[in-house]
């Protein structure tokens, strides 16, 4: 199995006032390509600053971060913003849309700041959005879409790039059980599909789906275990 | 250079989705710079058109024409110190006439203000010029119907009169003049010809006028009178020769010895023009400054209302940086929103101004029109006050965290 993340005695400290607060104390973990992985802990645990790590929304204080060989903890505000663009599908437990854009265009988002061109834009967009099953809904602005299809295009954005991984931030926080499960049949299918998953959530069910699940408590990983074989 | 325009042509669509939103405070925030550049373009507008009135009302004096006179005609010191100059007398003509080599014509000049009576109708204050041989080819007079003098006629100072176009309509209401006799004064005038439309000079109209023969003026009027001496220089690169020239035989003429100041003034065209460029370069500084002024003033409300922009719109800085937008991406999304608020606010101060330059013209005696250079300059200005008061906001949104823009509801 290759090798996508790689995260060596990862430190991250934060400033409050004159207080320094150690969010993550020295945390190693190794995934995989096609890995479908649950980050668990209670609030407080570290696992929202690693969560942002991984999705290389920010870089450790000290330690080393490879993403597919390239050292994303020496990497610069520009150059984060690039491989977020290229290998990160973020899924936001807000969802997280452009109120005011329809969802075609928000699928689009994306792709704009990789510079593809406005045609093969929409029909590669069109395409993330079939395969949530929203093609019919994709001229409607969130404010005129349920919560589950507000997922949807959520996920629908983060496929379109192509990621090497899609980071799923409390998927279903925000949305009723019948309709969490339908978004977690999709991460399933996702991760049937070929792509590497990465949940964070305290919720036992959700982390569930997964085949690894990492319990994280005081800025450390207090267990690691392999639930299921694929 | 392709991700260039792809990303011009996205942030100017998001620019004006964003602007949709909040059209009022658009619109307002465009107030400063729709003051400033309307102040601009109007006053050019106003300039432009009174430079077209202006070079027609002064189009009559030639420009080839050089005008001995007493006065000056700009007094920019006491008036009284020229009152004591002697009057330009015949004399003095005759002298320039006799030695001028590089003059293309000199003849003197004279006139009245009479009353003109043809049959039952009469005119009050009529301009009556004297004229001569050469007047016709210095002031280019053409002739409508009829003809001008003749050599005879005017060394005779015969009663015989040509009269301006005008005259012909209000005194003998179109029909034909010829041969008919007026009355100028108490003197009896037989109409030879009638003049082509000559238009006004500084709001003299020139064709409410009527010619005799010079000596006539004196004969009929009196002889105690100032005359004016007109020089036509043979082309515009004589004017300085041949005004040294006339100076020179003028002091000569008049006896003036080498440390004595000169008692006569030689006038011309360009002074007039002169005077004028002065007068409009003031405008066009005081409406500069005021302009400027109005678009530093909106240009720091600009600077506000997006700087309360970028606040608001957090979330959206932090989505976007998430998906992968890179720090000049959302600069430069947030300039061409600036750009674009101050390029409407243009917009609509030239539209303003094309409406007020359409209102000056038909309701004040002035004609206006707004000026090519002065729209592509307000737009210019417009949209480099949106740049330059845009990059600090633009800059700042840019640098946010995206973790922190996530967070903020």
């Amino acid at each position: 199995m290759q090798t996508l993340i790689n995260l060596k005695d990862i430190v991250k400290t934060y400033q409050i006032g004159t207080v320094e607060v150690q969010a993550l104390r020295g945390v190693d973990i190794l995934i995989h390509s096609n890995e479908y992985i649950s980050i668990m802990g209670p609030s407080g645990s570290g696992k929202s600053t690693l969560m942002n790590i991984i999705g290389c929304l920010d870089t450790p204080t000290s330690g080393v971060y490879e993403l597919e060989g390239e050292l994303v903890h020496t990497m610069d505000d520009n150059k984060l913003a690039e491989v977020r663009n290229r290998k990160v599908g973020f899924v936001f437990q807000t969802f997280n849309l452009l109120p005011r854009a329809t969802a075609l265009h928000n699928v689009e988002l994306p792709l704009i700041y990789s510079g593809i061109s406005a045609a093969k834009r929409k029909v590669i967009a069109e395409d993330a959005i079939e395969k949530v099953g929203l093609t019919d809904r994709m001229h409607h602005r969130p404010s005129e879409l349920s919560g589950g299809q507000c997922q949807r295009v959520a996920i629908a954005r983060a496929l379109v790039n192509n990621p090497s991984l899609i980071l799923a931030d409390e998927p279903t926080g925000n949305l009723d059980s019948t309709t969490g499960k339908e978004i977690m049949a999709i991460f399933d299918d996702l991760h049937n599909a070929g792509n590497t998953i990465i949940l964070i959530t305290h919720e036992k069910i959700v982390a569930d789906h997964a085949d690894r699940i990492v319990h994280i408590l005081d800025g450390h990983i207090a267990e690691d275990i392999q639930v299921k074989n694929n | 250079m392709i991700s260039f325009i792809i990303s011009l042509r996205e942030n100017i669509l998001i620019a004006l989705r964003a602007l949709a939103q909040n059209k009022m405070r658009a619109i307002l925030t465009t107030l400063g710079i729709v003051i400033g550049v309307l102040t601009v373009v109007s006053v050019a507008s106003i300039i432009s058109g009174l430079n077209t009135g202006f070079a027609s009302q002064i189009s009559a004096l030639g420009s080839n024409t050089l005008y001995v006179h007493k006065y000056p005609w700009i007094i920019k010191d006491d008036f009284f110190k020229y009152r004591n100059r002697p009057d330009i007398t015949m004399k003095d003509a005759e002298y320039l006439k006799e030695h001028s080599r590089l003059a293309e014509a000199i003849s003197a000049a004279s006139g009245t203000f009479r009353d003109i009576k043809y049959r039952n109708n009469s005119l009050t204050g009529i301009g009556v010029s004297g004229v001569t041989m050469e007047t016709e080819i210095i002031e280019g007079f053409s002739i409508a119907d009829g003809r001008y003098f003749t050599q005879i006629e005017i060394d005779h100072n015969k009663n015989n009169i040509v009269i301006g176009n005008e005259i012909k309509e209000k005194l003998f209401n179109n029909k034909n003049p010829l041969g008919e006799r007026i009355k100028v004064g108490d003197f009896s005038y037989t109409v030879i010809g009638v003049m082509e439309k000559r238009g006004s000079i500084l709001g003299h109209n020139l064709d409410s006028e009527v010619y005799v023969p010079l000596g006539t003026i004196f004969k009929n009027f009196g002889f105690h009178r100032s005359i004016r001496i007109l020089i036509k220089v043979p082309s515009p690169e004589m004017i300085e020769q041949v005004k040294d020239e006339i100076h020179f035989l003028m002091r000569v003429s008049r006896k003036l010895k080498p440390q004595e100041e000169d008692n006569f003034s030689i006038n011309q065209q360009e002074m007039l023009t002169n005077m004028y460029k002065q007068l409009t370069n003031g405008l066009y500084i005081a409406a500069f400054g005021i302009g400027a002024l109005s678009l530093i003033v909106g240009g720091i409300g600009i600077m506000n209302i997006m700087l309360v922009s970028v606040a608001e719109r957090r979330k959206e800085i932090g989505i976007r940086k998430a998906l992968g937008a890179k720090q000049r991406v959302i600069t430069f999304q947030f300039i061409i929103e600036s750009i674009i608020i101050c390029s409407m606010g243009g917009i609509i101060a030239i539209f303003l101004s094309f409406l007020m330059s359409l209102v000056i013209d038909k309701v004040t005696p002035f004609p206006s029109n707004v000026p090519i250079w002065s729209v592509l300059m307000g737009l210019g200005f417009s949209s480099l006050v949106g740049l330059f008061f845009g990059i600090y906001p633009a800059r700042r949104a840019a640098k946010l965290d995206p973790i922190e823009c996530l967070r903020y509801e």
